[in-house]
């Protein structure tokens, strides 16, 4: 969502050389111990990794690298190192559960903690979740089919809006503060974080210009950048290859550790980039909503762990039809969910929609608190009403409901718009939240300011049929019927 | 089998593009050959698949089709996108089966307008229980989704184009085949999330319910209704070659037919230039200066509101073969049809401030179906700085050119054959996505050659 | 046409000029507004070494890694007597024929002369088409011609034209993997645009020779690599909508005349290289004479163009709302720079006439971000 509130702000941005907030909350959940993982992979193949850092610790990255990416072999060592790692991080969330009473369901338990994988941007994301499609169908003894399944997981959880189960930190970040350059420039990380947080004495914007030499700021990949790959890289690699044709065993052990070390110089500035972010964004207070999509969250979590602890299988290659439609749905009351709640927390996201009608706000005028309205069933209800004047383009949408933040039980909608010279003047009747005639809940009164957003809808999914009963104009049902892992209803 | 294969598209087949000599027989012949298949549906059958273009007879052909269904003994279930649509369908289903309980599923939220309220043949209920009496049955595809435990062997899908195949996913066990109509030229059904994850599949739930249907039953008859009784002979050439380039169809009036006249005379204004344009040609392009704009272009949407209440106040007349002595033309005749909600926002202030209440302003989206005597296009283009793919879409610029009986008035800012020079097309290409037809850019190109030669120059 | 070639010479001064590919012809339609690139590209100027001059060096390079990766892939592919390659077409297209001749045509003779590989190439295709016979021939590395801006373009296709039943069919091969039947869009609608060029040139080079052009058929052959493995995979791909593109792009080409009228005299993007071909032309001087151009900068230059860098400069320099991409400038209206919406949005600039609008919404969102701190 780029409003005029956004391109204001870089406006201001491009003018002053620093960024600038476009949120006051942070609307992800950040945990205390993030795995962070920088991966690298290799121009021209689809997913063989070059080498990552990932870990707990700023300090001490646990650097995996391939001498040689094109070997099958020294791929599969390194995934099993790195299945180590996560696999390790994912264990250490399953402790405390605690238990869950939904109102008119089971109850059920979930962990109290959930793992969170931070990467730097959105195609690292895409690798891990190609990585998850590489090693989840292998049929290894080891444990990376395991590490498939879990990288697969988190690269499922990245669709979803409002999860923070796996983060790219350049999303967190342009959510967060708006930059003087474009968007395209905002996706690299040493550029975004530079207009962010300059060092010491120098503007944003001219610490972005250092930071776009990429040899001094390697890209944060997955990709790397060809002239190194041409000058650093390939020779080193090629004199691994030497080695081993040799069968010279020290040779190639300090082939292998130029690999390394070549590799590492790409990794290292990505990885301090990483922590220096999230400091960043750990300074920022955290959105009254957060609470709750984390505990969808590690819902999720659970579920996943108990799944796997079944024996069920991997996650398929593909949805079939009736899987795609349910997380279609999923992911369509997930977004619009995200997005109302966000402008219900935060007053900057409240404004920016104010700039576009979704929202509005301005001065009660006028006020009815006891006005009564008789329903078709012939009750008498309390339906107060309010005038407020305001200066925003307010559009007017059939059923919406709106709320205001301040009071989140009061649900209004707008019942006709008036036009003057000086701006507009908007009917509201409060259609929950009221009260009752005789126990009526305030309204806000006359001279006070107010604000409105749409409310974020609670609407439950739909009964989507099961995947045996998929119907014929979608194909029938899938050959072999495999689990809906993935259909979220 | 591999699930990522093509979902239909390519596989229509070109139908003829000889000139048809009579129009209404070659109309009623389409539907024959509907119902024919229809009745010939035997066991393992799932139905018939009809393209409509705009005003190509659409409702007749259901109404049609219900009345066959019900004479045969069939109890049917009728399926629309919209609240609007299914009313509509209702209140010409009551005036052509007037014998025939019929049955109104609706929400609970959901009043019927007072039409559908006096219809003696109609029941209304929230419940499929409360209407097991009704021969046909009526309500939205999401309402009949929350339908459980009941099933009828036939079902008529009304604008299945414009429905999402998700929506067909979950109402399609409650019938055995279908009657799905539609007119492929219109805006596609679109969804906010963005995900590569079932590019290529067949049953990706972001495409449209026919598509789907039929990548995965190719078997089905495939029919077209081949003229257009709502464009006039000067619209309906333009339109088909645009935007149904392999399909074609023809208007099912003569040159002559339809006519606009007016009863007060024009002054020498850009306005009425424009009006005169219009009426001469059934075409005609409002220019305003080149200048970037928002895209709420005061300007522009003064001409817009401006042009609509200059044809009332010029006292237009409508001639038509319904109307061979003419009828005068009223709000209600009249749409302004732009691209954004906020356009049509400051449109509607504009005629507020003109004092001109009733006439009809709206996006292409909600203008999809409908059908107006004279309708005034803001231009999606007009002032912009660049043409991105919803600007170009040429469902869109479709909708807004096929709404009119008798002429369509565009304005828009000068500059726009540049702006489709500088922003090419650039449709991504996937594997297994059948290339969609007509690209927008060439649909905008065509439409832009024919405005030019009726171009009315105006001041801002 | 003689004296636009002359024109355009004049201005590239003595450069040898750069001749277009697929890929720069297929790149044409990336901002094909601007007007500084039409006029560069169409004078066969050299944008790399100019950007370099000017203090902007591009950044263009292809990795060691993916080049060699797309060498073996097509090696792979071509092996005895593409072996492989045929095996695919034949199931992907049907065909009952048991083998089909492999007919390489890098060199001819020791001469391998761009113009005479042409001919060479020109008349093996027509031969092929005028024969017509069932028997399937794969022709590999043709070497086609196009014209572009009064020019002759050679193509240097790395690829093979399957010729069968009488119909030409433009096969690509691209080491891009196709992973569960998808590919990455950007590379794989690059492809498209590239062999619809190849497609565009064997149609002329039959219509020229009063043949059907449309026995080339519009559907191309992408031939990947599947699921992280070795193994290809044939992709057909409709390639209308980018032949329609290339069609347009090369009509537009022919424009540059009026973009040359436009020009003040003397402009010119001569290097004027030395003895070891190193340019001497005086920085400022070239920058200058490139100002005079009018550009129309985006950030997507940067995939496509080597100027880019100069481009945003010149942009930012400007204060122009260029730098931020269209999509921005677009929300602004008619507004160009930052000054001016800064301007109009904390009411230090009265709004011209046509600006009302934007600076009401301007300063309405102004006075709802000073309203929260
Ligand atoms: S970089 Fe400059 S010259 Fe190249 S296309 Fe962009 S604006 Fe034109």
């Amino acid at each position: 969502m780029s409003g005029l509130l956004t391109v204001l702000e870089k406006m201001h941005a491009a003018r002053t050389g620093y960024a600038r907030p476009l949120r006051r909350f942070r609307h992800h959940h950040l945990v205390d111990e993030p795995l962070v993982i920088v991966p690298l992979k290799l121009a021209g193949e689809a997913a063989a990794p070059l080498g990552c850092a990932v870990g707990t610790d700023p300090d001490e990255p646990v650097l995996l690298t391939v001498p040689q990416p094109r070997n099958r072999d020294l791929q599969h060592a390194f995934f099993t190192d790195l299945a180590h790692v996560v696999l390790g991080y994912v264990a250490a969330r399953q402790g405390e559960t605690e238990e869950v009473v939904p109102r008119g369901g089971e109850p059920r338990l979930r962990y109290a903690d959930a793992p969170q994988i931070l990467v730097p941007n959105r195609p690292a994301l895409d690798h891990l979740g190609l990585t998850g499609r590489l090693t989840r169908f292998q049929e290894t003894e080891d444990d990376v089919p395991l590490l498939g399944r879990w990288l697969t997981f988190f690269a499922d959880r990245a669709e979803y809006p409002g999860s923070s189960l796996a983060l790219a930190l350049t999303d967190l970040l342009t959510a967060q503060w708006a930059t003087g350059q474009s968007d395209l420039e905002d996706a690299n990380l040493a550029m975004l974080l530079a207009w962010i947080c300059p060092p010491e004495g120098t503007t944003g914007a001219a610490a972005a210009q250092v930071a776009e030499n990429p040899l001094d700021f390697p890209p944060a990949g997955p990709a790397t950048d060809p002239d190194f790959d041409g000058l650093v890289l390939q020779p080193a690699v090629q004199g691994y290859d030497r080695a081993v044709d040799a069968g010279d065993p020290v040779a190639a052990a300090r082939a292998e550790a130029k690999v390394r070390e070549a590799v590492t110089s790409q990794l290292m500035p990505t990885w301090r980039l990483m922590w220096k972010g999230l400091r960043r964004l750990r300074e920022l207070p955290e959105a009254a909503g957060c609470e709750q999509r984390w505990a969808a969250d590690r819902d999720r979590f659970t579920r996943h762990v108990d799944r796997i602890a079944e024996g069920g299988p991997p996650q398929p290659r593909h949805d079939h039809a009736v899987a795609a439609a349910a997380r279609l749905a999923t992911l369509e009351r997930a977004q619009s969910r995200f997005e109302a709640q966000q402008a219900v927390d935060d007053p900057f996201v409240l404004a920016e929609l104010r700039t576009t009608g979704e929202a509005f706000g301005g001065t009660v005028v006028a006020g009815e608190p006891d006005r009564t309205e008789v329903t078709a069933k012939g009750r008498t209800v309390l339906r107060p009403r309010l005038t407020v004047r305001t200066e925003d383009p307010v559009r007017v949408d059939d059923d919406q409901a709106y709320v205001c933040p301040d009071r989140p039980k009061q649900n209004v909608r707008i019942r006709e718009i008036a036009e003057d010279e000086s701006g507009c003047l908007l009917v509201l009747d409060v259609v929950s939240g009221m009260g009752t005639v005789k126990k009526p809940v305030p309204i806000p009164e006359p001279g006070e300011t107010v604000r409105y957003t749409r409310v974020p809808p609670q609407w439950g999914g739909q009964d989507f049929p099961a995947p045996e009963e998929t119907p014929w104009t979608h194909g029938g049902p899938p050959p072999g019927s495999e689990e809906p892992q993935g259909a979220e209803q | 089998m591999d699930a990522r294969r093509p979902a239909a598209g390519v596989r229509r087949t070109p139908g003829s593009r000889a000139v048809i000599e009579d129009p209404s027989a070659a109309s009623q012949q389409a539907v024959e050959s509907v119902l024919a298949d229809m009745a010939r549906a035997g066991d393992g059958d799932r139905g018939v698949v009809v393209d409509s273009p705009p005003g190509a007879g659409k409702t007749t052909l259901v109404v049609r089709a219900a009345r066959a269904l019900t004479e045969s003994g069939e109890t049917t279930m009728i399926i629309a996108q919209t609240n609007n649509q299914v009313d509509d369908l209702i209140e010409r289903l009551a005036a052509e089966l007037p014998d025939v309980p019929l049955g109104r599923l609706s929400a609970e939220a959901y009043t019927p307008p007072d039409g559908v309220n006096r219809l003696a043949n109609v029941a209304v209920d929230t419940g499929i229980d409360g209407l097991g009496e009704c021969r046909i049955v009526l309500g939205t595809a999401a309402k009949w989704a929350r339908v459980r435990d009941h099933h009828r062997r036939w079902a008529i899908v009304d604008e299945a184009y414009q429905m999402r195949s998700d929506a067909l996913l979950l109402v399609a066990h409650l019938f055995d085949r279908g009657l799905f109509v539609g007119d492929p030229g219109q805006l596609d059904p679109f969804t906010v999330v963005e995900t590569a994850r079932w590019t290529g599949l067949s049953y990706d739930p972001r495409l449209n319910a026919i598509d789907v249907l039929l990548a995965h039953n190719e078997e089905l008859p495939t029919h077209r209704l081949p003229v257009s009784w709502r464009l006039p002979a000067s619209a309906a050439p333009l339109v088909s070659r645009a935007f149904y380039p392999f399909t074609g169809f023809q208007a099912g009036t003569s040159e002559g037919t339809r006519r606009l006249e007016f009863t007060t005379r024009g002054l020498r204004s850009p306005l009425d230039d424009t009006l005169e344009t219009a009426r001469r040609a059934g075409w005609a392009l409002h220019e305003l200066p080149a200048r970037h704009t928002l895209r709420t272009d005061p300007q522009a949407a003064e001409a817009a509101a401006g042009l609509a209440a200059r044809l009332l106040t010029r006292g237009a007349v409508a001639v038509c073969e319904r109307h061979p002595d003419g009828r005068p033309i009223g709000p209600g005749d009249i749409a302004i049809g732009v691209a954004h909600r906020d356009q049509a926002d400051q449109i509607r202030r504009a005629l507020a401030a003109l004092g001109v209440p009733g006439i009809t302003v709206d996006t292409a989206n909600r203008l999809q179906g409908r059908e107006f005597e004279v309708v005034v296009v803001v231009h999606p283009l007009s002032g912009r700085r660049d043409a991105t793919a919803f600007h170009l879409e040429a469902g869109r610029l479709c909708v807004l050119t096929s709404r009119h009986r008798q002429a369509c008035i565009v304005v828009a800012r000068a500059g726009i054959t540049d702006l489709l020079d500088a922003y090419p097309s650039t449709d991504p290409i996937h594997l297994n996505v059948p290339v969609k037809f007509p690209d927008g850019w060439e649909a905008h190109q065509a439409v832009l050659t024919q405005l030019t030669a009726h171009r009315v120059s105006a001041p801002d | 046409m003689d004296s636009l070639n002359t024109r355009l010479a004049a201005l590239r001064g003595g450069t040898s000029p750069v001749g277009f590919s697929a890929r720069t012809i297929a790149g044409l339609n990336e901002n094909p507004g601007c007007a500084r690139r039409a006029l560069l590209d169409a004078s066969g100027a050299d944008k790399d070494r100019i950007g370099a001059r000017v203090g902007f060096p591009g950044r263009f390079g292809q990795s060691p890694f993916a080049l060699a990766r797309g060498r073996v892939f097509e090696e792979q592919i071509k092996a005895n007597g593409a072996a492989q390659l045929l095996r695919l077409l034949r199931e992907k297209l049907g065909l009952t024929i048991e083998e089909a001749a492999y007919l390489p045509l890098e060199d001819v003779g020791d001469n391998t002369g761009r113009e005479l590989r042409a001919r060479h190439t020109t008349a093996q295709l027509l031969r092929a088409a005028r024969e017509g016979d069932d028997a399937g021939t794969l022709f590999d590395h043709p070497m086609l011609r196009l014209r572009v801006a009064g020019c002759t373009a050679y193509l240097e296709p790395d690829l093979v034209a399957f010729q069968v039943g009488g119909r030409f069919h433009v096969v690509e091969i691209k080491s891009f993997a196709v992973i569960d039947g998808q590919v990455d869009g950007e590379q794989v609608t690059a492809a498209a645009r590239q062999a619809a060029v190849y497609v565009l040139a064997l149609r002329e080079l039959l219509a020229d020779h009063g043949l059907d052009p449309e026995t080339v058929s519009h559907e191309v052959l992408l031939v990947t690599p599947a699921d992280f493995t070795n193994r290809p995979v044939v992709s057909l791909i409709d390639v209308r909508k980018q032949l329609a593109a290339v069609r347009r792009v090369l009509a537009r080409m022919s424009r540059v005349e009026t973009l040359l009228d436009a020009l003040p005299e003397g402009v010119s993007f001569d290097l004027a290289p030395d003895d070891d071909g190193d340019p001497t032309r005086d920085p400022a001087e070239l920058a200058a004479a490139l100002h005079q151009i009018p550009a129309r900068y985006r950030p997507g230059c940067r995939a496509h163009c080597e100027l880019a860098a100069f481009c945003r400069d010149e942009a930012r320099c400007a204060d122009s709302l260029d730098v931020f991409g269209p999509a921005v400038g677009g929300m602004l209206g008619g507004v160009d720079t930052v000054c001016a919406a800064l301007g109009l949005a904390e009411g230090t600039r009265a709004p011209a006439e046509d600006e009302a609008e934007i600076a009401r919404a301007l300063r309405h969102a102004e006075t709802l971000r000073s309203g929260l701190g």
